[in-house]
């Protein structure tokens, strides 16, 4: 009898071994999504025609106390990283367009933004909260996943190291 | 009797295709867990990802997608966690068999102790 459970164990950690744990994050490694963002000041930006530069995908609403803390940090890497080539793109998602204009506004925000209402671009990533970013390496893979406030540490190192291949 | 078993199933793949879009957007969203809240389908939750979703699945199946198709899609995004009957496979096997191997496990080790306390002992023998 132990000889089978042995045997029944022994499959499942085949089984499990063969497979990516579910707990990863599913896009990680992957080709990033596609999508076309209709930016808030009317142009129209299509991910597939930054490849070849480092990309920086920001999930956010006007209401979201972690959006607003993480503004100023966003907006501080598009001035620096900017010039080396960097794009951020700020998706804006379950808000009013009213609110989401009056917070772009407020934190002074240049990088290219616009919203998401059907909520398709968001589904494509598989966000299920917000704030959430996503960097995107020059081949256009998708290389972390990040929930929650980025901070200033956090976007310095991964941006060099996407950008240098080293960690600052 | 061939005829009649035909017969039937043809009625139920037709159907099944007829279904209305709605109802066969209403049965994928009963499959997928809404990503957003604690332990409700798609199909019940009222937020707004969930709401989105529904749009989503709707019109996929508008698009001629099928069924595995929509809830590969999900999947993919958001992990195998989000099909609320994981499929049985890698590590989503232990829900599927781990439940058995231990009732399996349980019932072996039950008889065992039952044969073990039924089992006439030797008496002791004072020599």
């Amino acid at each position: 009898m132990l000889a089978t459970l042995a045997a029944v164990l022994a499959v499942l950690g085949l089984a499990v071994a063969r497979e990516r744990p579910p707990w990863s994050a599913p896009l990680v490694g992957r080709t990033a999504p596609d999508f076309s963002l209709q930016l808030f000041d009317g142009r129209t930006l299509r991910l597939s025609a930054l490849r070849g530069r480092v990309v920086v995908v920001n999930f956010w609403a006007s209401w979201c106390t972690a959006c607003k803390q993480e503004s100023p940090i966003l907006q501080w890497a598009w001035q620096a990283y900017g010039p080396q080539g960097v794009v951020l793109v700020g998706i804006n998602v379950w808000d009013l367009r009213d609110d989401a204009l009056a917070m772009i506004r407020e934190f002074g925000k240049t990088y290219p933004n616009g919203p998401d209402p059907s909520g398709k671009i968001l589904q494509d990533y598989g966000v299920t909260g917000i704030p959430e970013t996503f960097f995107i390496d020059r081949a256009g893979r998708i290389v972390r996943k990040h929930l929650g406030p980025v901070t200033r540490e956090l976007l310095a190192t991964q941006l060099e190291v996407l950008l240098t291949g080293t960690e600052p | 009797m061939p005829a009649a078993f035909a017969i039937i199933w043809l009625t139920f793949v037709l159907s099944a295709a007829a279904q209305p879009l709605d109802e066969r957007a209403r049965a994928i969203a009963r499959q997928l867990m809404c990503p957003v809240c604690e332990g409700q389908t798609v199909a019940e939750s009222s937020s707004e990802l969930a709401a989105q979703m529904r749009t989503t699945i709707k019109v996929m199946l508008e698009q001629g997608r099928g069924r595995e198709e929509i809830l590969a899609y999900f999947a993919r995004r958001y992990g195998e966690s989000i099909l609320a009957a994981p499929p049985k496979r890698g590590f989503n096997l232990i829900a599927w068999v781990g439940p058995f191997a231990v009732l399996l496990f349980g019932m072996g080790l039950a008889i065992l102790t039952v044969m073990r306390w039924t089992r006439p002992r030797r008496q002791k023998v004072e020599l």
